[in-house]
């Protein structure tokens, strides 16, 4: 962050099947979006648990954002609903510590790679708004 | 872990990674990250001497893990994987690094970012891979049976080929007869081959074949089990006649009373209440539509049960159900033409003498309800000026936005039809593009060119008008010449834009099939893999993965069906790498993981005096759901396990530097 612009880090949760999928479709389509995101692999978004956001947030990322397949469309039947369910009360906990807007739950499926670009673009324009988290540096500061 | 060694490989892909970061100078960064032992670029590393210099290395340096930045994952993981089987280490100590499609094709404006992301990526990537480990597979056998949904073209080749590889298969039709959209033209472009005369006798092959087993008249409306082992729910609904009875004399149909409008004439001209679907249906069995019936709609005449010579009629029938066990599914359900009447401009629905290019296959049919002679709706006419408009509702911002793939074609076959029907007419086409691409297609088009009185205009029509006489009148701006032009046609005839069936979207949610934004089925690969799809074990065979015509549509079902035969054939499924695991001495039994899992995988088990959970490995699917609730972490999952993901987000989080 040695030049003027604030540039966020942050991390994406991607299943396999519908949002990863997606985010390559981005990338044969050739649609650009911000290079701020770090996408990590998984399997369903039902994978993605709390400590696995939290850790992000504590390590260094200025924001998460978690991707899955639309409602009745998840690879695994029901993933995705977890995930909703589980975020919902994620939700909670990071709202008591004031992180709440740092956390977003989206859909992307295997053919919005438009999408992706958008959501992408408007998420790290979002976190840049919010500035530094610097959560690391204060915990390691204490 | 204190022996991780590691080696990481960074691909060119030519100009795709190479032209926008340097490959070099990343390979050199890799090469002090902990655990690298050797870190090297090159042009392509999925070529035979790329796999090879990672085959060499890995005996060379005595390699456990292996780092591949390059494509995504779902391009060549398998790829790689193969390199490290060959190499004698397990495939899952390969981690891929996706640079390419999250990275170079993305970010190419900004170089130095770029190259930045992938330095981030590959050392997450070498955090993570010091916690792979090796994992092995299980093998289940496959149930050497094949689900077709759909009977139309498509349908009949694909169950045709399974059959005659010897494989058995149920084929599944909504309709009461199979043949689909193909028994409903009249005849086929280039050729102008007779459509039912090249189609019915394959449709007598799939009624005869002792291997295939045909349920008409029925849905699917369930399926639950996996690849090689699916459980399909079929609903036979009630058609009022008992067919085991039915010998399908039609005595019945011909004394029937009531009156309904005819489907397969796509609502030209009537059918009675109880009917065939069309005069060569097979099977050749007659349903009773309760909306129009008699008997149902007023309680009165039972014709048909009285003059049945074998007591066939039915009329307490109720729908049934039968469970289908088989290894893979065939998906053909074909396509519906766009609903006209959307476009308000073209008065489809509102004026008679609008009509569909379907439509006009029925009219030109000889089986039709004019029995062959195009004639005009609204007085019974012939009509001497014809409009054909292309791309109605295709490649289209407001309908449709691809392109129908047959419309053009079937134009220049309907130009035949007419000035075969009405020797003096004129007929005018209005096209965007005429795309004849396919064999035989632009030697069929320069001969319809070559026709008198038939006019290719390059442009669309504005609102269409209805004049007194039903003629049709409206302005299209002919964008060859610059002149905006006055049209007044007898008849005119949409070239229609396809979309999925209806019935397509429950279905695709049963089968946990993705589509594409048309909501047509989305393949496993636009290219090399058109016909699979990313559930595995289901097929895709015909236009339900986009518009075809039919040519296509028989080759993709062919190879649809071979896909499936190699796949029921082979004769075992492997279970999938991802499997959650239980870590026995941390799990104390308490279930979260059996409830939330959506497979029935887990159960929980007494063992040693107590309660542990337990994974059944064929049944498992690898979501990690489990391994997300467990409270202790006992439960993990496969190359996705809490300490590799945790120690990936970390890297990214923090940075590499």
């Amino acid at each position: 962050m040695s030049e003027g612009r604030f540039e966020p880090r942050v991390v994406v949760f991607a299943c396999n099947w519908c949002s990863y999928a997606g985010i390559d479709l981005a990338g044969t389509s050739r649609i650009k979006y911000p290079h701020n995101v770090r996408i990590v692999k998984v399997m369903c978004s039902g994978r993605v648990n709390p400590e696995m956001v939290l850790k992000a947030l504590a390590d260094g990322a200025d924001g998460v954002l978690i991707t899955g397949c639309h409602p009745g469309d998840c690879h695994y039947i029901s993933g995705n609903y977890k995930t909703m369910r589980r975020y919902f009360l994620l939700k909670k906990l990071l709202k008591q510590l004031g992180l709440e807007e740092r956390v977003r739950l989206e859909w992307i499926s295997a053919s919005e790679g438009e999408r992706w670009a958008r959501v992408a673009t408007d998420f790290v324009e979002h976190i840049r708004r919010l500035g530094p988290l610097r959560l690391k540096e204060v915990m390691s500061s204490e | 872990m204190s022996d991780v060694r590691i080696g990481v490989y960074v691909c060119h892909c030519g100009k795709n990674i190479g032209g926008v970061i340097n490959p070099a100078k990343v390979a050199e960064f890799a090469s002090r990250l902990p655990n690298v032992v050797v870190s090297r670029d090159y042009m392509y590393m999925c070529s035979s001497p790329g796999q090879a210099l990672i085959e060499d290395d890995i005996k060379k340096y005595n390699l456990n893990r292996v780092i591949v930045a390059a494509c995504s994952p779902r391009m060549h993981e398998p790829t790689f994987q193969a390199v490290l089987k060959r190499a004698g280490l397990n495939p899952w100590l390969l981690q891929m690094v996706n640079i390419r499609e999250h990275v170079t094709w993305v970010h190419e404006d900004t170089p130095d970012k770029a190259e930045e992301k992938a330095e981030e990526l590959i050392a997450a990537a070498v955090a993570r891979a010091a916690h792979l480990y090796e994992i092995t597979t299980e093998k289940a056998p496959v149930v050497k049976s094949a689900l077709v949904i759909g009977g139309g073209i498509a349908g009949i080749r694909a169950a045709l080929d399974l059959a005659n590889a010897g494989i058995k298969v149920y084929l599944v039709e909504k309709k009461q007869s199979i043949g689909g959209k193909m028994a409903q033209l009249d005849k086929t472009f280039p050729t102008l081959d007779c459509s039912k005369c090249i189609l019915t006798p394959l449709m007598v092959d799939v009624a005869r074949h002792p291997n295939i087993e045909i349920y008409a008249y029925s849905e699917v409306v369930d399926v639950s089990g996996s690849a090689g082992d699916f459980k399909v729910k079929v609903k036979l609904k009630p058609t009022y006649v008992d067919w085991s009875k039915c010998t399908g004399c039609g005595l019945c149909v011909e004394k029937c009373p009531g009156r309904a409008p005819s489907e397969f004439n796509e609502g030209l001209g009537f059918r009675k209440a109880i009917y065939f679907e069309f005069a060569q249906a097979v099977p050749r069995k007659p349903v009773i539509d309760p909306r129009y019936c008699l008997w149902f709609t007023k309680g009165i005449c039972r014709v048909c049960s009285k003059v049945c010579p074998v007591g066939a009629i039915d009329y307490e029938q109720k729908e049934r159900y039968v469970e289908l066990n088989v290894g893979a599914i065939v998906v053909a359900i074909g396509y519906e033409i766009y609903d006209m009447s959307k476009m308000v401009e073209y008065g489809y629905g509102k004026f008679k003498n609008v009509i569909t290019g379907l439509q006009l296959e029925r009219l030109s049919d000889a089986d039709g309800p004019t029995k062959g002679k195009i004639l005009r709706l609204s007085d019974g006419k012939e009509p001497k000026t014809v409009a054909i408009v292309l791309c109605a509702g295709s490649r289209d911002e407001k309908h449709v936005k691809y392109c129908c793939r047959f419309g053009c074609a079937a134009a220049l076959k309907h130009v035949y039809y007419i000035k075969h029907s009405v020797p003096d007419s004129k007929v005018l086409i209005f096209y965007t593009d005429v795309r004849a691409f396919g064999k035989g297609f632009e030697e069929f088009y320069q001969k319809v060119r070559s026709w008198d009185d038939v006019y290719f205009i390059r442009g669309r029509p504005a609102e269409i008008f209805e004049d007194k006489d039903g003629s049709l009148v409206f302005d299209v701006y002919d964008s060859n010449t610059g002149q905006l032009i006055n049209v007044k046609a007898d008849l005119v005839v949409l070239e229609s834009a396809v979309v999925p069936p209806k019935d397509w979207e429950p279905l695709r949610r049963l089968l946990k099939v993705s589509c594409d934004p048309g909501g047509f089925a989305l393949e496993l690969h636009p290219k090399l893999r058109p016909f699979e799809t990313t559930a595995d074990g289901i097929f895709l065979a015909g236009t339900i993965q986009g518009p075809k015509d039919i040519p296509d549509t028989v080759a993709h079902a062919a190879a649809a069906a071979a896909a499936a035969i190699g796949f029921l054939l082979k004769g075992y499924v492997e279970s999938v790498p991802y499997l959650a695991t239980v870590n026995e001495d941390l799990c104390s039994g308490c279930g979260l993981c059996a409830s939330v899992c959506p497979y029935d995988a887990i159960t929980i088990e007494e063992k040693e005096g107590r309660r542990v959970a337990k994974v059944n490995m064929i049944r498992c699917k690898g979501c990690g759901a489990c391994a997300a609730t467990c409270p202790s972490g006992a439960m993990q999952q496969n190359y996705f396990t809490d300490t590799q993901i945790l120690s990936e987000v970390s890297t990214l989080a923090g940075g590499a530097k």
